[in-house]
């Protein structure tokens, strides 16, 4: 198996808290699926709004555009970049406009 | 830890609650937003680290810091609520004022307070309504539009109207002047019946919002009696008149999803805990010197909740309640309960004979509950065609397709060589 990193990007699962809560059921629903058929490597951490982007010199707030920010990432295990590609298939947040960059983590040897 | 079922619902009403009273009234647009900010912090952070051991003590910590923020920034630039406002306006009083104000304690008298803002003398009983099932239950727009049968821009349209006027009071409503208080209980605890009654009773098919919504009107009114001032023999009444009827939502039912009439149900699936809660409140209820309408409605529901079967039902007693009732109330439907319950205690032509003479029967020319009483006492009597007609009538008037099969399902009935005695009507 291979790691893979989920940047989870954009898509607020507005509506009202019934619907919140069961977007984060849905959510949570699909973590233990990875995590039963032993994919999961790392649940990884959701990441605040707000940061710095450091560049040369300068240092710029930001990145503020939705679709530029990452909401979070997890660590999955996988045999190839296409099922990593597959297992994202079920990630809840597709279901709310956003996306899912899956990167390959490169092996020391 | 699991996440219990409607809890971010259930916060929400706690979260706004608390809220507006450090925002104010005035600011409660903004009170929502960090409402929704917090839960969608929730949403955020608990799907991957789960769900934290003391949910609501998360979310009521978020949303203070968020507050304390937000004040900060705003300080000078406006007041805060009237009556906190210099507490608000030190660093030294800030935290604790909104440890306070955000505690654990605050949570039900928020609540009743918000309860009695929103049952305010300028807003209709359909706004007032919604917005406690808004504000209070945390039903979004959608949700509230499918329970009433509302539309979506309707139902914007009267949170508006309603969430206008509210900002607009100077303050939120005291708990503090027992004479306040008194005067605006009646609207609460009748903005509480009828939102029960829109859940219950509304013309709709069965469904699990509009059973939330009647678990929504018992949780506030279970506040209500909570609250020593609260307490009195109406809201006793009250509540028993909830426990009884919810009590028979589980057999509303059947197994095929299909609209059950207090004649068709099993009993066995009415729930016992919730009849016994509302027989023992409707007793603590007659202690009062006053009876009123929510009594005469619980002892209703109680002689159905007591009887075995249709057969065994002391229709008597059933009669000479809504002779009471209508006393109080009079009220052509009220009138064509009495009629039916007659119906079953002196024989169906003493029925129709009452339906045919009720007072005020041109009101009820488009019920369709009334063409369908007509049915069943015809089809009762042996009139079979006439029955037919009246079911036809009945059917035509339908206001949405449960009724219309409901109706359709006692036509064919009483065209088939034997017709088991439907249900007249609803249930009272």
């Amino acid at each position: 198996m291979n790691e893979y990193l989920y940047l989870y990007r954009g898509g607020n699962p507005m509506g009202s808290p019934e619907e919140m809560q069961k977007t984060m059921k849905v959510w949570m629903g699909w973590f233990e699926e990875l995590g039963k058929k032993g994919n999961l490597k790392d649940g990884g951490q959701p990441l605040d709004k707000g940061g710095k982007i450091v560049k040369g010199k300068s240092v710029t707030d930001g990145p503020f555009a939705e679709k530029d920010l990452v909401g979070g990432y997890s660590l999955v295990l996988a045999k190839d970049l296409a099922h990593a590609a597959e297992l994202a298939k079920g990630c809840p947040l597709l279901q709310h406009g956003g996306q899912v960059e899956i990167r390959p983590v490169l092996k020391m040897g | 830890m699991e996440l219990t079922e409607h809890l971010f619902r259930r916060e929400w009403g706690r979260l706004v609650a608390a809220l507006t009273r450090v925002f104010g009234i005035h600011q409660l647009a903004l009170a929502e937003d960090v409402a929704q900010d917090t839960l969608l912090r929730a949403v955020e952070v608990w799907k991957f680290r789960g769900v934290p051991e003391n949910p609501s003590a998360w979310l009521m910590t978020t949303a203070k810091r968020r507050a304390i923020d937000l004040l900060r920034r705003q300080r000078t630039a406006r007041a805060q609520a009237p009556e906190l406002e210099w507490q608000l306006q030190s660093e030294w009083t800030l935290a604790p004022a909104l440890d306070q104000l955000l505690g654990p304690d605050a949570a039900g008298d928020g609540q009743l307070r918000l309860t009695f803002s929103c049952c305010h003398p300028r807003l209709s009983e359909d706004v007032q309504t919604s917005l406690i099932l808004h504000l209070l239950g945390g039903f979004g727009v959608r949700e509230i539009a499918a329970a009433f049968l509302l539309g979506e821009a309707a139902t914007e349209k009267r949170l508006g109207r309603g969430k206008r006027v509210l900002a607009r009071s100077r303050q939120l409503f005291a708990l503090e002047s027992r004479g306040e208080f008194e005067e605006r209980l009646p609207a609460v605890r009748r903005a509480l019946y009828l939102m029960f009654n829109e859940g219950y009773h509304g013309a709709c098919a069965e469904s699990a919002i509009r059973v939330e919504v009647c678990q929504e009107a018992m949780r506030l009114t279970a506040l209500l009696l909570a609250h020593p001032w609260g307490a009195g023999a109406e809201t006793r009444a009250l509540a028993a008149l909830q426990c009884l009827h919810a009590a028979r939502l589980p057999a509303r039912v059947d197994g095929d999803g299909r609209f059950q009439g207090l004649g068709e149900q099993d009993r066995s699936r009415w729930d016992q805990r919730l009849i016994a809660e509302g027989l023992r409140l409707l007793h603590a209820a007659a202690e009062g010197q006053a009876l009123s309408t929510y009594h005469f409605e619980a002892a209703l529901a109680a002689v159905h909740a007591s009887a075995p079967s249709v057969a065994e039902t002391n229709w008597g007693a059933v009669v000479s309640l809504y002779d009471r009732l209508l006393e109080l109330q009079p009220s052509p439907v009220v009138a064509l309960h009495r009629a039916l319950a007659v119906g079953q205690q002196q024989g169906p032509e003493a029925g129709l004979a009452a339906l045919q003479t009720l007072e005020g029967r041109e009101r009820l020319a488009d019920y369709p509950f009334y063409a369908a009483a007509l049915g069943e006492l015809e089809l009762a009597c042996g009139r079979r065609d006439d029955a037919r007609g009246h079911f036809r009538r009945a059917a035509a008037l339908a206001r949405n397709p449960t009724e219309r099969d409901h109706f359709a399902a006692r036509l064919a009935a009483a065209a088939g060589p034997a017709a088991p005695a439907g249900p007249p009507h609803r249930p009272a």
